[in-house]
């Protein structure tokens, strides 16, 4: 037992791909909040098996995709400075700020650092004292106990050369924005099972009723997508709405207590800006006043910087599930992951880039051709 | 809850298009890499053998035969240079990977490899220590590769202003008359055959790097690969074509086959094999061991009928116990690498776009 071959056994597959093909009567509309979800079901063509009545559309659950713009650039005009080691965990690098990324950065003399865990920060700052040491902590719900962590760590220890670049956010109210769309077509959930390891699924329990939708916690390995579909479909056709929990092996109810008591002494809930949707009212989290000397926007004194979005993609529309990444004009022309015109092109979770990646777009091209 | 959000008009913003400086994905063996080779390199340096791109340059010496139209001898000729971090590492050393790297690139060729030249760019302050077991190891491997490194240069360059040591070897060896494998020779129905396990020397890199620790010391694969083909060679001549997937991995190897043959290929997730660590690892790091590197495997593509034949010979080498068949060349598809899944769907394996990079979660 390995925990990775046996959710990704072809036989039980096939059965619960026959299973979910038998229970659907009905069109159904579902999305997958979490970005690792978007991208086990492209990386194993999971869509592919679905019977055509099931349509699964990509939520916003991808961290990078949705870390607003003058968010990069605070980064890169942190990172820039020579008193500075920035450091941040891989993908966030190539996500383009107004004018530069932190790669670029990185190769006109910054000091960027890919790190694992923020913890390593602190070892970092430690070892640099007369610099100082910044965490860009990005990330959901999942992210924020080993940044809380690091954060926390620094105080106890009376590191004054650390800071973090706070650009959390939070799932059920994006969750919460979608439902509330007037053009919303999402008709039930895969709840970003990650999320709801560190927080639980009670806050969901008040979003499914009040919407009457369905939420299925679901896990990240394909047999994890398809029964969590399959569980969506059945209640979708049995006119249930609630929530269930797909994940039990790794998801409880209450979450993780002890991480979710470091993430409240340290984070406390305010109004985020998400790239692509706009500003979500509490929707993120920022450090509270008691660790606000570890605040590197107001230690760096960037918080007034402003920059203008332009209108070049939809990913706005792809966010919210409007529209799929290859009906983008710019798809795989003027946008791709190494020229990305949209976060959702950038980071390998967002979902133009797991299109592009695993081809969806190539196939549609190729179909086309052929005709 | 505020008013409903208009997610119509919100959009994404237009970043940066072109890169001022050289990022350290323009090394990444990706498509960065290729990009700088069509817009940097190729306009003012390319001519009829550097714009083939094979890993190896092959050139004839001496006037052309009248009347029969052969020519001389021909030579490959190559070069690469090593810039790993740690120098030492489980399973290898700089040293090794230096003559490992341009031996192969020679060996999948055909060529039998004879002469190397290595040239070191020394940063001040390198432990003397360090630079003879470099050495010291370089010649062992240039002994078990029965290769002579007949030439060589020293720089040393200030503190800071280099990574301890960087190496940079030629290589020059022989092809033999009847050998004349291409990158554009892989024709539909073929059957690719990869040597070995995937990824192994990347992760055992990464594992040192980020501290990783597995029950087992998880080794480079770095090997020497040319007993390997002139054993392939030996056995079954009509092998269309051999890649050594290092940087950019197997993906790279694959797409410039697809590319520069006009073909498609097939592959099939449960075929390839990968060391059940090495799969931990790029689990936990979010990496993908078909972008990963290697140093001692090699790809062939090689006549379906032909294809037992010479998996039985490479299995038979110490170097392709492992082989195995892990797809095909197909008409469909030109220029794609399409993989079927573990459960069954079908992705497009593209290039890497930049560097590989780990994943937030």
């Amino acid at each position: 037992m390995n925990y990775q071959e046996e959710y990704r056994d072809p036989v039980p597959a096939k059965k619960l791909q026959q299973a979910i093909a038998s229970v659907t009567t009905r069109p159904w509309t579902i999305m997958e909040v979490c970005g690792g979800q978007t991208h086990t079901i492209v990386k194993y063509g999971i869509d592919e098996l679905l019977p055509p009545k099931v349509e699964l559309v990509h939520g916003p659950g991808c961290p990078v995709c949705v870390t607003p713009l003058e968010l990069i650039d605070k980064a890169v005009a942190i990172a820039s400075r020579p008193d500075v080691i920035f450091c941040s965990f891989g993908d966030m690098l190539r996500v383009p700020g107004s004018r530069r990324d932190l790669f670029a950065v990185k190769a006109a003399g910054g000091d960027v650092r890919i790190v694992y865990s923020p913890l390593d920060c602190l070892k970092i700052a430690e070892k640099y004292p007369d610099r100082t040491v910044v965490f860009f902590a990005v990330g959901f719900e999942t992210t924020s106990p080993p940044n809380a962590m690091a954060v926390w760590q620094a105080k106890k220890r009376g590191l004054k050369n650390f800071a973090v670049l706070v650009s959390h956010v939070l799932v059920p109210p994006a969750m919460t924005a979608i439902l509330s769309s007037p053009n919303n077509r999402v008709q039930g959930f895969l709840g970003a099972g990650h999320v709801c390891t560190v927080m639980g699924f009670e806050e969901y329990e008040p979003l499914a009723e009040r919407f009457g939708i369905p939420i299925v916690v679901t896990g990240f390995e394909p047999l994890d997508l398809l029964e969590g579909i399959y569980r969506c479909v059945c209640m979708l056709e049995e006119g249930r709405h609630g929530v269930d929990n797909q994940y039990a092996r790794a998801v409880r109810r209450e979450g993780n207590r002890p991480a979710r008591n470091l993430v409240r002494e340290v984070f406390e809930v305010t109004d985020r800006k998400w790239r692509g949707i706009g500003t979500i009212p509490q929707s993120g989290f920022r450090l509270r006043p008691e660790y606000a000397e570890f605040d590197a926007e107001s230690r760096f004194s960037v918080q007034q910087l402003a920059v203008l979005e332009s209108n070049e993609c939809i990913s706005g529309l792809i966010l919210q599930g409007l529209r799929k990444p290859h009906q983008c004009p710019a798809f795989g022309k003027s946008c791709t992951p190494e020229r990305p015109l949209g976060a959702t092109m950038v980071s390998s979770e967002g979902a133009c880039a797991a299109y592009y990646n695993y081809g969806r777009f190539r196939q549609a091209e190729t179909v086309h051709a052929s005709r | 809850m505020a008013d409903p959000i208009e997610f119509d008009r919100m959009t994404c913003p237009t970043p940066l298009t072109e890169y001022e400086h050289v990022l350290l994905g323009h090394g990444s063996g990706g498509k960065l890499t290729a990009d700088l080779i069509q817009r940097v390199f190729l306009p003012e340096l390319g001519n009829d053998v550097l714009s083939r791109l094979e890993d190896q340059a092959t050139v004839s010496i001496g006037p052309r035969e009248q009347g029969n139209g052969r020519t001389g001898p021909r030579i490959a000729f190559t070069t690469d240079s090593f810039v790993v971090r740690p120098l030492f590492f489980p399973g290898g050393d700089i040293g090794r990977l230096a003559v490992h790297g341009t031996v192969n690139d020679l060996a999948v060729g055909g060529a039998t490899p004879l002469f190397l030249s290595a040239a070191f760019i020394l940063e001040e302050g390198l432990p003397m220590d360090d630079l003879r077991r470099i050495v010291a190891s370089m010649r062992q491997a240039c002994d078990e590769a029965g290769v002579q490194l007949v030439s060589g240069d020293t720089k040393v360059v200030d503190h800071g202003k280099g990574d301890q040591i960087f190496i940079t070897t030629s290589g020059i060896g022989l092809v033999p008359e009847d050998v004349h494998l291409s990158i554009t020779a892989a024709r539909p129905g073929d059957q690719i055959i990869l040597s070995g396990t995937l990824g192994d020397h990347g992760i055992a890199i990464m594992s040192v790097r980020e501290g990783i620790e597995f029950e087992t010391v998880l080794e480079s694969d770095s090997a020497s690969l040319n007993g390997l083909t002139r054993a392939m060679l030996a056995e079954c001549p009509s092998i269309r074509c051999m890649r050594d997937p290092t940087r950019g991995g197997l993906s790279s190897a694959l797409n410039e086959l697809a590319t520069a043959s006009r073909i498609g290929v097939k592959l099939v997730e449960k075929a390839i094999p990968v060391r059940r660590e090495v799969h931990a690892a790029c689990e936990m790091l979010g990496l993908d061991p078909l972008y990963v590197a290697n140093e001692g495997k090699l790809i062939a593509v090689v006549p379906s009928e032909d294809a037992d034949r010479l998996l039985s010979a490479m299995r038979r080498h110490p170097l392709g116990r492992d082989a195995a068949v892990i797809g095909q060349v197909v008409s469909d598809h030109p220029g794609m690498v399409i993989m079927q899944s573990l459960i069954g769907g079908d992705r497009v394996v593209t290039m890497l776009a930049g560097e590989q990079l780990p994943r937030i979660c």
